[in-house]
């Protein structure tokens, strides 16, 4: 793709510091005080009207946090965070519960055309009825606009911010936060447990093959706002849904936290495939700024046969902490994991999956394609891991990295883990820059340096690319060829 | 949570605190060597046994493991039933001639030792330690390897045994070299021997390490071998740890550095018995050398073995291989963790590690951890891991043609270790180790 050529010629021509979506935009918001402490849970909770048992919820979260410690196995390095230093809740100031598009303030349309949201999807926000692709846009830490409610309902489908979940469908909102990442999961989980903002959440019915891809637009907006947003998506037996979130945020030199949560639940027969697109602000190039992006996401295949996929990538965030993973708990079920993390300038990526074979029949796979450019660091730490029950498990696991520059890093960390016979994995790994023997082919065939880089770096992300949805795919290949800018000379 | 709030010592830790202001004064070894052990039972002291929490450790506690601390080996008393015992725990590999070094836990025993050929000179670890030549102290201890590993500082800390083997520069040792170690069977002992193999510029020897351990009771081992290999040398090196008795626990470091064009080959065949780690780390000091670590595990019952592996590419232009094999039977736990380090500047390194695994029941577990870590881009480095059980296809296949299912099997296990032991140079010695698998098999169809 021309990403690729245009990854090679731009990564060092990029200026790191030129961040392209690096804009603030003024919009007034409603702050809880800053820090964190009992009183701000409520406070959150009150803000939204959540019921009594959710308050309580939050704060059980948030006592177990202050029990936790930070994580500090990962291969990333950063200053302490203060966690006293961060607002945990920011709203924009927008009509409550806008029902139509003229209702959304101009300033977040406005912002959405930054950040180039594909056209079709202003169109949708702009009212025209063509679009298939529904939108939840999610604008700091509330969801403002929802499209196509009225389309997916007729489908029986519910597709809300999470925050209005809880007060429509609570039976489904109780029954299923919280069961796949419990709240003592880890600390940014507990975390995020304790002060999530909003986020989606959806509910496919028994059989039903959502009729359009679903879309959330994350942002990360009001300075020193960490983020955390809360997903949450049933699907019920028999079917089907495909979930796409992007995201990019404004410049700054303050790190910004990033802790969001996203539960996926696939019963018998269903399936999610769940897209990624990641571009927030990486930071400078002496590595200033940029967001903390410490995700966990988690899917169960709780149902025989049922099915979830993660497709994610990574081009943003000064350091990332995520792994999303699928338990595959049912009988015959599978999970897949598409990766491309691409790390420039002073970036450290340390992600990766787990795949917990649990049933009978279960099957995994695992492509990992990582790319390092400038100072940064990229790793890949992945689990596959067979229990006993789990009879003819069966995972295949490749991780590809790929070294631009000489200052750059590329790991590699699988845990691999067998306890039944009847478990086959494999597992490959390769670290290997841009080969001399394919930039001379394909030079000699009258490409440029530039272009040949830019032809295998593309040929290289490829397997996973093609695992995007359409919109997703041009809006990756544009992503990576932005973030390898200036990495080849 | 409560990771930071260091536990209270364990009865292990405890009995080790013990045992080393008991034994400090017997240990041998001038000023510096004292200094040096000090040092490394304080490292100890603060890190304690290593547990899971311990990331080179993740699948091993040793610190469970250890419910005690044995005291040290006493030096065994030299007489004739030693030598009836060798030769008939220790026959010769058939069609090998070998020089002959023989340990009786760890420490080196001259009289039941060959004479060494010209150019190769060997020296008790007491003896050496006992001069505590700069130089030589240095060489043992080998520096920026094993960093913070608990478990060689102990061996550091308490090395009671051991032999210095210095192969002068370019002399070609056309006899491998073997050394025997025998356990005299006296009351529960720990065994604490460190060796090392100085090969000068140029030289190419051979070294067999072969042990056999009749001992009764369980056994606390903690053997490290350090080899250097100066510029333009050549080692082969197999090692055969003994079988010990289950609860036993074995630390096992190989440490080696090579230098330019240096060639290193090492194999190690694993039977089990007890809680066995074996941990090499091997650096590339100089560039153009070749590097190779391979082995095989048979594991069964309760065994517990570790492979762990850390590969340091220093210098630029050099070549590591890694071929490990694992067969599980019974309730075993097979372990490998292979490291592979290429640091800044280590261009056009070409590395390739390998571990492939077959579990033959539901209970046994293995574990793969191949990790690369790379600071350099011009390199081509890769690994691959497979756990699987043994093909049906191929098991049905061999008995359609009128083999009994136990003897299919053994004959498809024996070709999948076989490629492992297909590494090792010297054919004797490859005939001899598949002959330990063969029996290990043979123990399989009769059970």
């Amino acid at each position: 793709m021309a990403a690729v050529q245009e990854t090679v010629d731009r990564v060092k021509s990029v200026d790191v510091d030129a961040y392209k979506y690096g804009f603030v935009s003024d919009i007034e918001s409603e702050k809880a005080p800053k820090g964190l402490n009992e009183d701000i849970v409520r406070f959150i909770s009150a803000k939204k009207n959540e019921p009594a048992w959710l308050t309580e919820w939050r704060l059980e979260a948030y006592r177990l946090w202050l029990t936790m410690r930070e994580p500090d196995w990962a291969r990333v390095d950063y200053p302490k965070i203060n966690y006293q230093d961060l607002y945990y809740y920011s709203a924009p100031k927008s009509t409550p519960g806008p029902k139509n598009i003229d209702e959304v303030d101009p300033e977040l349309l406005r912002v959405y055309e930054k950040l180039g949201i594909p056209l079709r999807e202003q169109e949708i926000l702009a009212g025209v009825q063509e679009r298939r692709v529904a939108v939840d846009a999610v604008f700091d830490s509330v969801s403002v606009a929802t499209t196509f409610k009225a389309e997916l309902a007729k489908a029986g489908v519910i597709f809300c911010p999470i925050s209005e979940a809880v007060h429509t469908h609570p039976e489904l909102v109780k029954k299923y936060l919280g069961s796949v990442v419990p709240t003592s999961d880890n600390y940014y989980a507990t975390l995020n447990s304790a002060v999530f903002s909003d986020g989606s959440f959806v509910y496919i019915p028994p059989g039903v093959r959502c009729p359009m891809e679903l879309s959330t637009y994350f942002r990360i907006n009001e300075q020193n706002t960490g983020q955390f947003e809360r997903t949450l998506i049933i699907a019920d037996k028999g079917s089907y849904v495909s979930y796409l979130e992007g995201c990019t945020a404004p410049k700054r030199d303050e790190n910004q936290l990033h802790a969001a949560v996203v539960e996926l639940i696939t019963l018998d027969d269903a399936e999610i495939k769940y897209s990624t697109v990641q571009n927030w602000y990486p930071g400078d190039a002496d590595g200033k700024g940029g967001i903390y992006n410490f995700v966990t996401k988690r899917g169960d295949c709780r149902g025989a046969r049922s099915k979830i996929s993660w497709t994610q990538v990574e081009t943003g965030s000064a350091i990332t902490w995520k792994y999303p993973s699928c338990i595959l708990r049912g009988d015959e079920s599978r999970g897949e994991f598409y990766s491309i993390a691409i790390s420039n300038g002073r970036q450290q990526v340390d992600s990766g999956t787990k795949m917990i074979h649990l049933g009978k029949n279960t099957t995994s796979r695992i492509i990992s394609k990582g790319i390092s450019a400038g100072r940064s660091n990229n790793t890949y730490r992945g689990q596959v891991l067979a229990q006993k029950r789990a009879t003819n498990a069966r995972n295949f696991t490749n991780c590809d990295s790929l070294l631009i520059g000489e200052t750059c890093g590329a790991h590699t960390i699988p845990y691999i883990e067998a306890k039944n016979a009847s478990a086959v994995f494999e597992h490959e790994a390769t670290t290997s820059k841009i080969s001399e023997d394919q930039l001379f082919y394909c030079m000699q065939r009258g490409l440029s340096a530039e272009e040949a880089t830019a032809l295998i770096v593309n040929g290289f992300v490829r397997d996973v690319l093609q695992q995007l949805p359409m919109e997703f795919a041009v809006e990756a290949q544009k992503l990576i060829s932005i973030s390898l800018e200036g990495s080849v000379g | 949570m409560l990771g930071d709030v260091k536990a209270a010592h364990s009865a292990a830790e405890e009995k080790l605190v013990a045992e080393f202001a008991r034994a400090r004064g017997s240990l041998p070894g001038a000023a510096p060597v004292g200094a040096l052990r000090d040092a490394a039972f304080e490292a100890f002291k603060s890190a304690g046994l290593p547990t899971r929490r311990v990331e080179a450790w993740h699948y091993t506690d040793l610190r469970m493991a250890m419910r005690d601390a044995l005291p040290v080996a006493p030096a065994p008393k030299a007489d004739a039933s030693l030598k009836q015992k060798l030769e008939k725990l220790a026959p010769r590999i058939a069609d090998l001639e070998t020089t002959r070094l023989v340990l009786v836990d760890g420490y080196f025993v001259a009289e039941l030792s060959d004479v060494t050929p010209k150019g190769v000179t060997v020296t008790a670890l007491s003896e050496a330690l006992a001069k505590g030549d700069a130089a030589f102290v240095e060489a043992l201890s080998a520096p920026g390897m094993g960093q913070g590993d608990a478990a060689l500082a102990l061996n550091t800390a308490f090395m009671q045994g051991g032999v210095i083997i210095d192969v002068a520069a370019g002399t070609h040792v056309a006899q491998p070299i073997e050394m025997i170690a025998l356990s005299s069977e006296m009351s529960a002992h720990a065994v604490y021997a460190r060796s090392l193999l100085r090969v000068g510029k140029g030289a190419q020897v051979t070294l067999i390490e072969r042990e056999v351990s009749t001992a009764s009771q369980i056994e606390q081992r903690n053997h490290a071998l350090v080899v250097s290999v100066a510029d333009e040398a050549q080692v082969e090196h197999v090692f055969v740890p003994a079988i010990l008795k289950s609860a036993s626990t074995y630390v096992a470091s190989l440490l080696a550095i090579l230098g330019a064009k240096a060639s290193f080959n090492s194999f190690t065949l694993v039977q089990g018995g007890g809680l066995l780690r074996r941990q090499i780390h091997m650096r590339f000091d100089g560039e153009h050398a070749k590097g190779q670590l391979a082995g095989a595990s048979v594991l069964r019952n309760k065994d517990h073995a570790d492979t762990t592996l850390v590969v340091q590419h220093v210098a630029a232009h050099c070549q590591s291989r890694e071929y490990f094999k694992t067969v599980l039977d019974g309730e075993s736990t097979g372990i490998y963790q292979g490291k592979v380090i290429v640091a800044p500047g280590a261009q056009k390194t070409d590395g390739a590690m390998k571990s492939h695994a077959i579990l033959l029941s539901d209970d046994a577990t293995m574990n793969n951890k191949p990790e690369l870590e790379i600071f350099a881009d011009d390199v081509v480095c890769g690994h691959g891991a497979t756990v699987a059980q043994l093909d049906e296809d191929q098991v049905f296949y061999a008995m359609a043609r009128g083999l009994p299912k136990p003897v299919a099997e053994s004959m498809l296990l024996e070709a999948f270790v076989d490629e492992a032991t297909d590494r090792v140079e010297s054919e004797p010695v490859r005939v001899y180790l598949t002959s330990l698998i063969g029996q290990w098999l043979s123990q399989r169809g009769a059970a």
